[in-house]
Order: C-alpha cells, then sequence, then structure tokens
C-alpha cells in the first residue's frame, strides 16, 4: 500500500469507528432519558404509563405510611395543586421528610399510583432539589392563571400548568 | 486582624500574578531576560502569599473566629479540631482559596524543577498560569470572598455540613484538587509551546512527570470519593454517574488519552498538535468541573445551596480560556507540526485507538452530564440521565480499549504486523479465554457480563506478563547472561505502565464480580432477629444509645456468623448532629480481601425493630485498589531515571556556567 492509500484507509477506520461510536452513543441517549413530570401534570394524563420518569413536590404532612411488610413506604407528593400517591420499597433518605420537598423517580402504574424505584432527598437542610421547587412553582402559576382566567370568566378553560 | 492579613495576602498577591504573567509573557515575546527572569521569583513570592492567606483562614477555623462569616457558616466549637481545620475548605469560598493554594505551589514547583528548560520557555509556562490564578484570584475577591467579616459576629458557628465530617472527606478534596490544577501545569506547557512554535521531544520529555503526577493525584481523588460515597452515603453503591463524579471524571478520561499521546510524543516526535489539544482539553474539562460543581447548577449529591451568580463568573471565564486557547490553536498549531509517519499497524495506531476510544468516552459522559443542563436552561424542560445511560455506553466504548491494552504495548513503533502479534500473544489469550469460562462457574453461577469482564481482566494480565518476558528474553539473546538478571535492568518507566494497567485489570475484576454477584437485602429486625446473606448470617444483638462530640444517635451491634462461629461485630450507626438537626447514616463495614459485608439502619419502626439494610459484594474492595494501583504505576513511572538523569545533566551543565561565570 501507499502511503496515500494507508492515510485514507487510517480515515476511513476512523470515521467508521467514530460513526458506530456516536450511533451508540445517541442510540443509549434516546432511551434512557428520564423526563420530569409534576403531579398536576401527571393528574392530567400527560405522564407516560410504563415508562421510567421522574415525579418532584411537597410530601404531604401526615401521608407518610408504613406498609405491613415493613419495608414498603408509601406517601404523597404534592405541587401543592394536585398530588401523586407513591409507593416504595426500601429505605427512605435520611432528609426525607414530611412537608419537605423531594424527588421520585420510577413508573406510573395503571392504577395512578408512582412506583418509585429511587427517593431522593438532598443533603443540606435549607436546599429544595430544583425539580420540587419546579413543580410547586409551575403549579402555583398555573393557579394563577387559572384564578385569572375565572376572574375573567373564561372559568372551563381549566388550568394548564404551562 | 489575621482574617484582614489573609484578605491582604490575596490581594497582594493578584497584583503578583498579574506582573508575573505580563512581564513574563511580554519578556518571552520581545527576548527580554530581564523581564523574563521576574517569572520564577514572582512565583514563589505568589504560593508564599496564598499559603499566608490560607493559613489565616485556617487559623481562623482553628480558633473558633465565628465573627468571619464563613467560619460561622460552616463550623462550630464542638467539632473536632481536624474537622474544623479540614472545613477550611469544606465551604465553598474556602475550596477556592484550597484551589489557588494548589495552583500557586504547582507554579512554584514549576519555577523549582524546571532549570534544564529553556528561560523563555518556562516564562512562558509560569506567564500563562499566573493568568489562570489571575482569574480565580478575581472571583474569589469579587463573588467568594473567605475572609468577609459577620458583625455582629455568631455566638457560634452553623457547623460543617455533617456529610463531610469523615476522614475521606478530609482528603479527598486537596487530593482531587491537585489533579485538576495540576493540568494547568501541561496546558501551560501546551500554550507555551504554541507561542513559541517549538515543540519537540524535549518539550515532551518536560511536561510528562507534570501530566503524570497531576493524573496519580487525580486518580487518588477520583478513588477516594467514590470510597466515600461508598461507606458514607449508605447506598452501597461506589459510582452513580452523578454529575459532579462525571465533572472528575471527564478530565481523569482526557488526561489517561494525554498521558498515552505523550508518550508517543516523546518517544518518537508522533501525535503532535494531538497532544496539545488534549492538554487543553483537559484542563478546560478540569475547568468545566470546578464550574459544575461551584456554580449550584446541578442536582447531584453535591448540589449544597449555593449561589448561581457565582456560576456565571465561572463560566464567563471557562469561556475566555477555552475560546482564547482554542483560537491560539488554530493560529499556531500549523508551526507545531503534525509528527511522524506511522502504518496502519503499529504501536502508534493502537494509541491513537486508545485515544480516540478514551475521548469519545469523555464526550459522551459530556453530553449526559450536559445536555440536561442546556434543555434546563433554555427553558425545554427538566430530564435526567441516569446510570443505564453511561453504562450502556461505557462498556462497549472501554472494552476495545483494554482488548487494545493487551497487543499496544508488545506492537512494534512506526509498523507491526498482525500475524507477528498473533503468534506471540496467542497464550495469553487462550489464558483468558480458559479463565473467562471457567472462573465464573468457581463463585457459582456462570453469565455472559461476568466472563467478558474476566476475559478483559486476565487478557490484560496475562498479555503483560507476554511482553515482560519477551523483554527479558530480548536483553538475554543479545547480550547473554540469564533472563531473570535483566529484571533491574529495564527502566522505571516500563515497570510504571505494567503496573498500571495490572491495576485496570484488578479494577475490572472488583467492578465485574460486585455486579455479577452481589445480594442485597432490606429487612426489618428486632435484637434477637437474624438474616442470612451470601454464606454469612447477621444476628442482631442489641441497640445502644451513643454520644459522640457535637452528635447523639444509636447504634446497632450486629454479630457476624459463618457457619455458626462468630467471625466479627459491626456497628453500624444512625446519628443525630446536634447543631443542624441532620440525621445521618453510618454504615458499618466488615471489609474483607474477597468479600465486604455491610449493613446500615435505615428507620426505626414499631416494637423497638429497624429496617436495616445488608449487602454482600464481593470483590468490590478490588475497584479501589486497582486505582491504587493505577496511581501507584504513574508513580514508579515518574521516577524513571531518564527523568533524573534530565536533571543530573542540567545540573552539571549549571555547575560548567557557573564555573565559566567564575
Amino acid at each position: 500500500m501507499k502511503s496515500r492509500h494507508k492515510r485514507l484507509a487510517m480515515i476511513a477506520g476512523g470515521i467508521a469507528a467514530l460513526g458506530i461510536a456516536s450511533a451508540l452513543v445517541l442510540n443509549a441517549f434516546r432511551s434512557n432519558l428520564v423526563f420530569f413530570f409534576t403531579p398536576s401534570e401527571i393528574v392530567a394524563n400527560e405522564a407516560p404509563v410504563g415508562r421510567s420518569f421522574r415525579v418532584g413536590g411537597m410530601v404531604v404532612d401526615g401521608s407518610v405510611k408504613r406498609q405491613p411488610d415493613g419495608v414498603s413506604v408509601r406517601f404523597v407528593v404534592t405541587d401543592t395543586a394536585q398530588s401523586i400517591p407513591v409507593v416504595y420499597s426500601g429505605i427512605l433518605p435520611d432528609l426525607f421528610r414530611e412537608g419537605k420537598g423531594v424527588v421520585a423517580q420510577g413508573k406510573l402504574g395503571q392504577d395512578g399510583v408512582f412506583q418509585a424505584e429511587q427517593v431522593l432527598a438532598k443533603h443540606d437542610e435549607n436546599y429544595m432539589p430544583p425539580e420540587a421547587a419546579e413543580a410547586v412553582e409551575r403549579a402555583n402559576k398555573a393557579m394563577r392563571e387559572a384564578h385569572r382566567s375565572a376572574v375573567s370568566g373564561s372559568a372551563e378553560q381549566g388550568a394548564r400548568s404551562e | 486582624m489575621i482574617p484582614e492579613l489573609g484578605h491582604f495576602a490575596v490581594i497582594v498577591a493578584l497584583m503578583v500574578s498579574i506582573t508575573q504573567s505580563f512581564f513574563a509573557l511580554a519578556g518571552a515575546a520581545r527576548g527580554n531576560r530581564l523581564w523574563m527572569s521576574i517569572a520564577r521569583p514572582a512565583a514563589h513570592v505568589q504560593f508564599a502569599l496564598v499559603a499566608l492567606a490560607f493559613g489565616c483562614l485556617a487559623y481562623a477555623f482553628l480558633s473558633n473566629d465565628f465573627s468571619v462569616l464563613n467560619v460561622a457558616s460552616n463550623s462550630n466549637s464542638q467539632l473536632p479540631w481536624f474537622y474544623r481545620l479540614a472545613a477550611t475548605w469544606g465551604s465553598h469560598e474556602g475550596s477556592l482559596l484550597l484551589w489557588v493554594l494548589m495552583l500557586s505551589g504547582w507554579m512554584s514547583a514549576v519555577a523549582l524543577f524546571s532549570r534544564q528548560v529553556p528561560t523563555d520557555m518556562v516564562a512562558r509556562i509560569l506567564g500563562v498560569m499566573a493568568l489562570v490564578s489571575i482569574g480565580f484570584f478575581l472571583f474569589m475577591l469579587l463573588t467568594s470572598n473567605p475572609f468577609d467579616r459577620l458583625l455582629p459576629p455568631a455566638a457560634d458557628g452553623r457547623d460543617l455540613n455533617p456529610l463531610l465530617q469523615d476522614p475521606g472527606m478530609v482528603i479527598h478534596p486537596p487530593m482531587l484538587y491537585m489533579g485538576y490544577v495540576g493540568f494547568s501545569v501541561v496546558f501551560a506547557f501546551a500554550i507555551a509551546a504554541l507561542l513559541s512554535g517549538r515543540l519537540d521531544s524535549a518539550w515532551a520529555r518536560w511536561s510528562r512527570p507534570w501530566t503524570t503526577v497531576a493524573w496519580i493525584f487525580l486518580t487518588i481523588g477520583i478513588a477516594l470519593g467514590s470510597w466515600w460515597a461508598y461507606y458514607e452515603l449508605g447506598w452501597g453503591g461506589w459510582w452513580f454517574w452523578d454529575p459532579v463524579e462525571n465533572a472528575s471524571f471527564m478530565p481523569w478520561l482526557c488526561g489517561t488519552a494525554l498521558m498515552h499521546s505523550l508518550a508517543v510524543t516523546e518517544k518518537r516526535g508522533g501525535f503532535k498538535i494531538w497532544t496539545v489539544l488534549l492538554a487543553i482539553l483537559t484542563f478546560s474539562l478540569s475547568l468545566l468541573g470546578t464550574f459544575l460543581v461551584r456554580s449550584g447548577v446541578l442536582t447531584s449529591v453535591h448540589a449544597f445551596a449555593t449561589d448561581p451568580a457565582r456560576g456565571v463568573f465561572i463560566l464567563g471565564f471557562l469561556v475566555v480560556v477555552v475560546g482564547a486557547s482554542l483560537v491560539l490553536f488554530a493560529w499556531r498549531a500549523p508551526r507545531v507540526g503534525l509528527g511522524g509517519q506511522f502504518d496502519l499497524v503499529s504501536r502508534e495506531s493502537a494509541l491513537l485507538a486508545n485515544n480516540v476510544l478514551l475521548l469519545v468516552a469523555a464526550g459522551s459522559v459530556l453530553l449526559g452530564t450536559l445536555y440536561p443542563l442546556f434543555l434546563d436552561a433554555l427553558g425545554l424542560g427538566k430530564i435526567s440521565v441516569g446510570p443505564p445511560y453511561f453504562e450502556a455506553v461505557f462498556v462497549p466504548l472501554m472494552a476495545p480499549a483494554m482488548f487494545l491494552m493487551g497487543i499496544g504495548p508488545l506492537a512494534r513503533w512506526k509498523k507491526a504486523s498482525l500475524p507477528d502479534l498473533a503468534v506471540r500473544l496467542k497464550w495469553a489469550f487462550g489464558v483468558a479465554l480458559v479463565s473467562a469460562a471457567v472462573l465464573p462457574l468457581t463463585m457459582g453461577r456462570w453469565s455472559v457480563m461476568v466472563a467478558f469482564g474476566l476475559l478483559l481482566a486476565v487478557w490484560i494480565v496475562a498479555s503483560g506478563v507476554v511482553n515482560l518476558l519477551e523483554r527479558l528474553q530480548q536483553l538475554a539473546a543479545t547480550s547473554g547472561g540469564s533472563p531473570v538478571s535483566y529484571l533491574k535492568k529495564l527502566p522505571r518507566g516500563y515497570y510504571g505502565m505494567l503496573l498500571a494497567h495490572t491495576g485496570v485489570a484488578v479494577f475490572i475484576v472488583g467492578v465485574t464480580l460486585v455486579n455479577g454477584y452481589e445480594t442485597e437485602k432490606d429487612v426489618v429486625m428486632a435484637p434477637g432477629n437474624t438474616v442470612s446473606i451470601g454464606d454469612y448470617t447477621m444476628r442482631l444483638e442489641r441497640f445502644e444509645d451513643i454520644v459522640g462530640p457535637n452528635y447523639t444517635g444509636i447504634r446497632g451491634v450486629v454479630t457476624v456468623l459463618k457457619n455458626g462461629r462468630e467471625q466479627n461485630i459491626l456497628f453500624p450507626e444512625k446519628r443525630l448532629y446536634s447543631v443542624q438537626q441532620m440525621p445521618m447514616t453510618e454504615a458499618a463495614i466488615d471489609t474483607g480481601f474477597t468479600r465486604d459485608l455491610y449493613v446500615s439502619l435505615g428507620e426505626a419502626v414499631e416494637g423497638g425493630a429497624w429496617i436495616v439494610r445488608v449487602y454482600h459484594k464481593p470483590f468490590v474492595d478490588w475497584i479501589w485498589g486497582g486505582a491504587f494501583l493505577m496511581a501507584m504505576g504513574g508513580l514508579v513511572a515518574v521516577s524513571d531515571r531518564r527523568y533524573r538523569l534530565a536533571r543530573a545533566a542540567r545540573r552539571q551543565s549549571a555547575d560548567a556556567k557557573a564555573t565559566v561565570a567564575a
């Protein structure tokens, strides 16, 4: 092989390798994105059923109940407008508290109960997980808009979160 | 007064670094030796000033000076003294001071150990490093002054985050920062090469040990962080693909590629432009890591409340540094030249493939880490990218790199032959295949992933052995004598490479076996209850109250039994830190060569019982052992004779010059 051919072969090989790698990366990327939904969006049926996603909000006071098996726990997450029941099996993080922000990752069951695989609460007392803050923020905005439209006499438009 | 002294020292250090960068760079450009000669002493002065500032802050922490805001927010009079000292770099402001302390320390070291490097090169290197330090001094003084006063002073401090009150956390940040900041040296070398247009093997030989040392620190820093997450977060995992972990992993991947590329530049004069680009990228990723961690843009276990306004500054700084270096690169790279030619099958091409794979891996981590941030910043919704993505991408990318690790070191430079390599490596490959088939069975269950992981690990070790035997036989054949007598003759750089590669193999064994065979159980346990896991039984004896210096809590007493015989007693704790009223789980771990037993307390349920999490983790310590071996390999390589020879030669020539001058 002449050196020009060699160089061409190397460049072609390099491009092929990069192409394969990019395809691999992008494919894995697309199928593993975890989207975020607020309880209001879930109640409005915007969240997928059977695919993993995250829900964020505040843990409702008095809603945390240990299940009879002792290891599972059930609690309610709210964005102040709507609420979603969550079931989780395992040990909750140290800073998981009623009335505090929480983010849960898992799947929505057919019964409307969120089956969490992972529960995140942050490591600082004064810190609210951004997702939880966002959920409450969106709900507040939606309520303000709903209020405004109710006042202007078009209440049937309803509260959409965005 | 002491905090003001520290503050003043930082301001003076900023002035010194401005002077240093101007005179060093302008002097090098104009060939003014007097101006250039300012660089070295200025670097030492800067280091002394920052060390003074750091000492002042450490003193404020140790003496409980709660009139300093930083101390009042991050320390407490009840905190043991070593954690008060660690709190110096536990806060955002303090960690920045640590950053510049290390930067000026590296600068001072370069000034000290660069006598053989031409004066204009040293001036440029120190000038570029001073430019970087100007950015960080300004950042500290304008947005995050660690010496801000609190008036009136607080009666007591708000305490250090209990998660950070741990011996691992005392040394993890300095190690990591030494690594991050250490890459600024090779970055400065690269920029200096671009400015001067000179890049030869001597340049590569000077920059190699600096890169390797930075890489050693980063490796240890990341391993410590992973180990800390394992025993302190109480989840039993060792890597979470958390954005902050990724932030330290990306410069590591890039730095690893850089080390290999530098080897080619030194030995063969090849990959010149590529090496320069990698040096720029590695340091840019270090800066990006600092930005990600310090700006508060991330949702992560590390995301303590921070000020987003600071992020804007670092982002701007990042854009300036990366933008300016890449523009300089585009403008000057043609001067540096491509370097030597090589064949499609050669050691160069194996190393190039390894580089590309490492970079693609770093790129995929970057994508997974930054994409959610972009979407969020553009208001397109919140998403997260979890471990499945990284695992799906990483294994197929790294597997060929691991395979090449066996071939590369045996391939000849410039031109190698595939059939020849196949013949030389057939035994290594055979051993790897047989091990992959048989070893998983000894663990009880055969699975494809475990077999594949072991195949790669054994392949790396076996091909290393083949490599060593061949080298010894060649020496014996050409110079006579027994092959064993040449063990001491081989260069340390070579042994360092073998050791580091063995470390990778050990790491793979750990990851493969812990993923393949670990067991986890969450159970409700009352005193007297037992749970069996692996070959072991754990019996919860009782609960005891504990009182620490700044916390109270409860601990379980758990007996570990194997075949009915007592092996060990473990004490998992649940602490409540009094100042922040923050609960903390302290897992108890029975560490062993072939397995860890891990117990952590969840929460109390009715009837005096607790939810307890127990793990059996086979070979998990091999993960950190492997990382330790990699770092040791780096250390052995740095101690290679040829770096010392260069120094000896330089000393001789300096002596000669002195004689002439006299």
